[in-house]
């Protein structure tokens, strides 16, 4: 009638990292707690009260087991400590030859677009033992991008970038849940993540549309009229973009800032925020003009002109 | 200031056993009036203890709705805004108006004084002030019940609470904000008490480690809930002026908000479980007849927790989008909290070697607090550990791990020290096998409603799920079972205390045969100004002997 998972599924390299993890943490804890709790008892038995008994209570003090019994937590603590350290810091750079996928978490939907410019709601297909990134952000309050397959999250917000990155290791299909709370529909706001043979992938890729996100912001450039001022060469009246992603770059008024996403969208939101030394801000605020997806577009356009990479 | 009168240890416990008095604190006046004007500390407990109650059984029910909503995947019992704003309220109303009063207003009011030898807290219309101040908070939670409730969560993450939710945002705020007043006034109060008052010869080192505990507390309570209360502030400005503060559209920033509300909502868990910790120093004292081994170890265990306590926070934003070096030293600090929680937990254990043990009503729920605390504490490493938080933040792990220390810990230690005082507050004893039982019933569906949750989240359930994956059917129904008796062994104190307080015999100044002013040299009820004499003490708090007997 009912599963019983007590096992969750492994479907990532992370996830057969941090299980190990998990199962020695979860026999330390329950040996520990019980432990304590039999000795306790025992003792309680042990030196019960009894009728006819007549024990006069000792005060014991030890200076040599507290400092024993404090010093050993510290040691264990630590250890435990940098396990998970170790495992989270290997994990928390994705490496460099990613699939980089975007996401737009709102209430309550995820929207995905590949590399390619196929677009997806709810689903997200994947290749087996190809390092995936995704590329995510939110229309609207904060979400949370959960596989439980995978043994990662990360929340999504408004107005800033966050990545998550993994590599699936196993064919299937794996529920996708948003784990932050986002509102009423907050429990329907997931789907599936399909892991399929890196043949399987192409073939499914191949049925979407050939506009890739580049290509599509660089039609949003061009329509918008950004390349009067922002076209190839340096003009008067606006920087450059070529090769400006990942680059510092220099602020009126002092100091430097590194072109990143959140950046990027800033400039093109409120262009007014941060501008760049020699130039007037000429520039018209895009903030009503532009939703998250366009900006996304914008992004992958300014990126395909080339400079460094930027987490 | 009154003569002297010494508390001698000896070997022909009890010293004395005063009967009932004829006037005491509950029949000295039988008006309303005297009641509700009443500045007599013992008196403000009491107003709290009934008053909390209240919204113990309010906060309950909310979440025996919910879990029956639980039983099955599909949304189908509640409405999902419903279904969030009981899991808000059930929130709003534990932490607010039971957890974080429970034991500081309720035994921290009605033992301190008594403990330290004093007539009175240091500021008795203050302390009056207080409870007025909690139910204006809570006037205001009844409000927003009426008016229509509250869905954004206990936690009021920006931005869906200030420009998303169409709930009573704004009302949610002020009650944060005017209730916080409550705890940092009782706070001040208690520490300046702790100060001043003690009676001659009592040094810090002569004192219970329930008053340790509390003073702990009261730093966090000062120094801490001003954060939540200017945190609540700007969302309520941000809700209803439009500044930008927390909301990106409006120019403000979420994470901030995150940052501000942890760094008081944090140490408000130990705020929570302090003086639980303290009420289990008392009990196995007593019921094993023995100095409380380590005494300095756990006094200042529970000062290095308050402090360490303080910088932790981050531990909550590790998937936020903190950064990854922030996260690791987060996680350090978080290690290093665990160890003054286990560094007590053995030394209440080694109280026992060589002791004089009697296992009484209070003594279970001391036990049932080790083994829950330990599991609650010991899955707080799981969670603070940062590669292992990843896949278990916001899931049901984590509702368990902090059910376990809420209501595993404090609200199991709160169930010790009101079967421990009761006597004493009441001058009734209750039916010890009723209460034994409740023990042992509270731990068996305590255990069973929520070590499910573990696995639920484990594999992957999200918290605040209104409905489910069918996968986590089992462990949901399991959980909801639990609750139920749970909550019979719940109320069966409602019936076997109130039984007592009409029915019960008179349980003497001192039926456990315990150490400490409140025993020795109190009557029970106490009489309206504590003590005939003001107390000097000469020994030590746990000068216990072995051979103080039990009458019950």
């Amino acid at each position: 009638m009912w599963n019983f998972p007590l096992l969750p599924e492994q479907a990532s390299a992370y996830a057969a990292k941090v299980d190990p993890l998990f199962y020695a943490l979860a026999v330390f804890v329950l040996t520990f707690t019980m432990g304590v709790t039999t000795v306790f008892i025992v003792l309680g038995v042990r030196y019960r009260k009894r009728r006819g008994v007549h024990r006069k209570s000792v005060h014991v003090e030890n200076m040599l087991i507290e400092l024993v019994w404090s010093a050993i937590p510290v040691v264990i603590a630590i250890a435990i400590f940098a396990w998970g350290a170790v495992l989270y810091y290997d994990h928390g750079k994705a490496p460099g030859d990613t699939i980089d996928i975007n996401v737009i978490g709102k209430q309550w939907m995820w929207k995905i677009q590949h590399p390619n410019g196929l677009r997806e709601v709810n689903e997200l297909h994947v290749p087996k033992g190809r390092p995936v990134k995704l590329i995510m952000t939110s229309q609207d309050v904060i979400h949370s991008f959960y596989v439980p397959a995978f043994r990662k999250k990360q929340d999504v917000l408004p107005a800033r970038y966050t990545s998550l990155w993994f590599e699936a290791t196993k064919v299937g299909e794996y529920p996708l849940f948003c784990a932050e709370y986002c509102g009423t529909e907050h429990s329907l706001m997931g789907g599936t993540v399909y892991v399929m043979e890196p043949s399987d992938y192409e073939e499914w890729l191949g049925g979407g549309p050939a506009l890739t996100p580049a290509a599509e912001g660089e039609a949003i450039f061009q329509k918008m009229g950004c390349a009067t001022c922002h076209d190839a060469g340096d003009s008067s009246r606006g920087p450059s973009l070529n090769g400006l992603y990942g680059k510092d770059v220099k602020l009126r008024g002092g100091g430097t800032i590194p072109a990143n996403d959140e950046y990027l969208r800033r400039s093109i939101m409120e262009p007014t925020a941060d501008v760049v030394v020699g130039y007037t801000p000429l520039m018209p605020a895009f903030k009503t003009q532009f939703n998250e997806d366009d900006i996304l577009s914008l992004l992958a356009y300014i990126k395909s002109l080339g400079g460094g990479t930027q987490e | 200031m009154s003569t002297e009168h010494l508390v001698e240890p000896s070997a022909d416990f009890p010293v004395r056993d005063y009967g009932p008095p004829r006037v005491h604190y509950l029949n000295w006046r039988h008006t309303i009036a005297s009641w509700l004007l009443s500045r007599d500390h013992k008196r403000i407990g009491i107003m709290y203890l009934v008053s909390i109650s209240i919204f113990f059984v309010v906060g309950s029910l909310f979440a025996a709705i919910f879990r029956l909503e639980l039983l099955t995947p599909e949304g189908d019992f509640l409405q999902a805004d419903t279904y969030n704003k009981f899991f808000t309220l059930h929130g709003v109303v534990m932490i607010f108006f039971f957890l974080i009063p429970s034991i500081p207003a309720v035994l921290g009011n009605f033992l301190i004084p008594l403990m330290i030898g004093a007539k009175d807290v240091a500021f008795p219309k203050l302390n009056l002030a207080s409870w007025y101040i909690f139910m204006v908070g809570g006037t205001i939670g009844v409000a927003i019940i009426l008016l229509g409730g509250l869905d954004t969560g206990w936690t009021f993450y920006t931005p869906l609470s200030s420009s998303y939710a169409n709930t009573h945002v704004f009302l949610a705020a002020m009650l944060v904000f005017i209730t916080g007043f409550s705890s940092i006034l009782t706070g001040l109060n208690f520490l300046v008490t702790i100060h001043k008052m003690r009676a001659p010869g009592l040094t810090w080192f002569r004192l219970p480690l329930f008053i340790w505990a509390h003073y702990a507390t009261s730093v966090i309570q000062v120094l801490g809930t001003p954060v939540l209360a200017i945190t609540v502030f700007l969302v309520g400005i941000e809700r209803i002026w439009g500044v930008g503060i927390f909301d990106p559209a409006l120019g403000g920033d979420p994470i901030l908000f995150q940052h501000m509300f942890w760094f008081y909502s944090h140490p408000a868990v130990y705020i929570m479980i302090l003086p639980g910790m303290g009420v289990i120093s008392e009990v196995i004292a007593c019921f094993s007849r023995n100095r409380v081994f380590g005494y300095e170890f756990i006094a200042f265990s529970s000062v290095a927790i308050a402090i360490i306590g303080f910088l932790v926070w981050g531990h909550h934003m590790y998937v936020s989008g903190q950064s990854m070096y922030a996260n690791l030293v987060f996680s350090l600090l978080t290690m290093l909290v665990a160890v003054p929680s286990a560094i007590k937990i053995f030394n209440w254990t080694a109280t026992l070697y060589k002791g004089n043990v009697i296992w009484e009503t209070p003594m279970l729920y001391a036990v049932g607090f080790i083994g829950l605390f330990g599991i609650g504490g010991g899955t707080g490493l799981f969670l603070g550990t940062t590669g292992l938080d990843v896949p278990l933040h916001d899931t049901y792990f984590v509702v368990a791990h902090f059910h376990y220390v809420m209501v595993g810990g404090m609200v199991m230690a709160y169930l010790a020290g009101i079967h421990f005082w009761w006597p004493k507050i009441t001058g009734k004893m209750y039916a010890q096998t009723p209460a034994k039982i409740s023990a042992i019933v509270v731990f068996v569906g305590f255990n069973f409603t929520f070590f499910p949750q573990f696995l639920a989240g484990w594999n992957g359930m999200p918290r605040r799920y209104h409905s489910y994956n069918a996968d986590f059917q089992i462990w949901n129904v399991l959980s909801t079972a639990g609750a139920t008796v749970l909550g019979i062994g719940f109320l069966m104190p409602a019936f076997y205390l109130g039984w007592s307080l009409f029915f019960g015999k008179d349980a003497g100044s001192n039926p456990w045969g315990a150490r400490g002013l409140e025993w020795e040299a109190c009557t029970s009820p106490p009489i309206p100004h504590n003590f005939e004499e003001i107390p000097v003490v000469t020994q030590e708090a746990y000068a216990y002997t072995g051979e103080e007997t039990v009458s019950v």
